[in-house]
């Protein structure tokens, strides 16, 4: 078996018993993005000179001792580029690391190549990246989902052993469903933000892709934690995902939300959602449900909140202390007005836009403070739920992957594609995304996610239910056969 | 709420970005549209709702006042567009 295509933990257990090196381990990954990367451009760019000399002065005997992590474009990572995927950025080389990758680097992990995304984690297919799609590995002509497209796609394409993504409407457990790996967006402020380009600061969650359920509990509990450098982070303790991991769901109550269950969810979703629910139920779980009332105000709620938050945060990027300025500048407001014109992406403008506009005078209220109390009543219904049940069940993402270019004109149709998902992010709670199935679309196999949501700090509980459902299953284990990709590589 | 009066050219304006008028035209007519699908909250009564902002309540994080590491000017400067003599060139603000 080739390096490339182990999961972390076995990995970690190869090089903390030297029958494999660090700098093998990293050879292998760099030889696998060499072969199979230009035709999935799940990388913005590597720097694999680097990579191998943190290898070779890695200690095995740390929790991650020499395991390479990909990382999104989004986080810094000091002495990395760090651009968003937007021209605004280009050429920023992150001063600084992030407090996710201060501890990764703690624990002997090498942060490894800059993973794509929409520009500013801001769509649903990596479409929006400034440098190009990523492309879905299980079919090169579809997108791979979004924001972070490019850390699922490698994850998936065994170009990386696992990637830290960021989740603000769904941009870790979309892309993860519609690559077919495990995607896992925590706790709002279970994770240190700082060092995040931010988005929507009331919603962002940084959280790992990876291609089990296991290796997601081991990064979970290295990069979660109380941060003094982010004032949102929770001072509660961390406990060891990977402990409770194997001790089963008999007793427990699972809900399914009758609001996910309706028109426009694609007839194979519904049909692998079921077949699962249904082997919860063989594996001891009680099957209830339960009753999301507010589901259908999400997306108009985050619609208003997320550009809006962003517009405030992106307001940074002006041209001066770092990133693009335009040339043959009149004056000041020329200099903004320019900069930003010819910096960011469409999708970006179209955001920054609706957010000044949700924020301006006479309509805060209108808008910015309903939404805000739009979230209140969504964090309620799942207060609720979670009263009844352990866990919820249902679908990531209503479809399994789209053509490329087949949303891109549309906004509000490609806002959709996160209709599942956004939800979590208005509550703060914790959710996962895991292979539960494959649709046949024209032709290709294309992976399907389940999502498990879990009340606020309960990892823990959604990692042990996915994880009963994966050792009783085989979907985490295929993989796409990249006859096209190899080819168009 | 009204989309009606939304007025893409004169937003961009507040956000400090220029736009070509076919991405005016484009804007308004997308925009419009995502206004109108938010239209949904107005079916709400939310007069009796508190807003969240984070979903655990979280107020007034306080710490020690302590000078920490922090960039080093040369850092600082090493993203600049323009820099010279240890600072930032600027666009000139004032006439």
């Amino acid at each position: 078996m080739e390096l490339f295509s182990l999961t972390v933990h076995a990995t970690r257990d190869l090089l903390r018993t030297k029958q494999v090196s660090p700098k093998e381990v990293t050879e292998s990954l760099i030889r696998r993005i060499e072969r199979i990367d230009s035709a999935i451009h799940g990388y913005l760019s590597f720097d694999g000179e680097r990579a191998l000399k943190e290898a070779e002065e890695a200690d095995v005997s740390l929790p991650l001792g020499g395991v390479p992590i990909a990382i999104k474009d989004v986080i810094s990572v000091q002495g990395h580029p760090c651009g968003c995927a937007s021209k605004i950025l280009q050429g920023y080389v992150a001063p600084y690391d992030a407090s996710v990758i201060r501890k990764l680097r703690a624990a002997g992990a090498i942060p490894f190549g800059r993973a794509n995304m929409d520009e500013f984690a801001m769509g649903s297919s990596t479409e929006n990246s400034a440098f190009g799609p990523t492309h879905n590995p299980w079919d090169i002509e579809r997108t791979p989902g979004g924001s972070s497209g490019g850390s699922a796609a490698i994850v998936a394409a065994d170009e990386a052993l696992a990637a830290l993504g960021s989740d603000t409407g769904g941009s870790i457990r979309q892309p993860a469903a519609l690559c077919g790996c495990v995607g896992l967006k925590p706790t709002y402020g279970r994770v240190s933000r700082y060092g995040l380009v931010a988005f929507a600061s009331s919603l962002d969650q940084i959280g790992p892709l990876t291609k089990d359920v296991e290796d997601a509990a081991i990064i979970m509990k290295l990069i979660s934690g109380v941060d003094r450098a982010d004032s949102t982070s929770l001072d509660a303790p961390v406990p060891d995902y990977t402990a409770n991991l194997e001790k089963g769901i008999k007793g427990l109550t699972l809900g399914l939300p009758k609001e996910y269950f309706v028109e426009g969810l694609d007839p194979q979703v519904e049909q692998a959602i079921r077949t699962a629910v249904a082997h919860f139920e063989s594996l001891g779980a009680n099957i209830v449900e339960i009753s999301l009332p507010h589901t259908e105000y999400a997306l108009s709620a985050y619609y208003i909140i997320a550009p809006a938050e962003a517009s405030a945060n992106l307001a940074r990027f002006d041209g001066v202390r770092y990133g693009y300025r335009a040339d043959g500048i009149t004056g000041l407001l020329d200099h903004y007005g320019k900069t930003r014109e010819e910096g960011f992406g469409q999708e970006v403008k179209r955001r920054i836009i609706l957010g000044t506009y949700a924020l301006s005078s006479g309509y805060y209220d209108a808008y910015y403070l309903n939404a805000q109390k739009v979230r209140t009543l969504i964090r309620r219904d799942f207060e609720e739920a979670f009263a009844e049940v352990d866990a919820i069940l249902c679908p990531t993402s209503p479809t399994s992957a789209f053509k490329l270019g087949e949303r891109t004109g549309d906004p509000l149709k490609m806002y959709l594609a996160d209709i599942f998902t956004l939800a979590a992010n208005m509550a703060g709670i914790c959710g996962i995304s895991i292979p539960c199935g494959l649709a046949n679309v024209e032709g290709s196999k294309l992976p399907i996610g389940l999502q498990i949501l879990g009340k606020a700090l309960d990892e823990g509980m959604v990692l042990r239910v996915a994880n009963a459902y994966e050792k009783s299953t085989k979907w985490h284990l295929a993989r796409p056969e990249l006859g096209n990709a190899e080819k168009a590589a | 709420m009204s989309a009606q009066k939304f007025d893409v050219q004169y937003v961009a304006e507040l956000a400090r970005i220029k736009l070509d008028p076919a991405e005016i035209e484009t804007f308004q007519s997308q925009l419009g549209n995502v206004l109108k699908h938010v239209e949904k909250l107005n079916q709400l009564d939310l007069k009796e709702v508190e807003p969240t902002a984070h979903s655990f309540p979280i107020y007034n994080v306080f710490r020690e006042d302590q000078v920490g590491p922090c960039l080093e000017r040369e850092a600082a400067l090493a993203n600049a567009p323009r820099e010279a003599q240890g600072l930032f060139i600027v666009t000139k603000v004032i006439e």
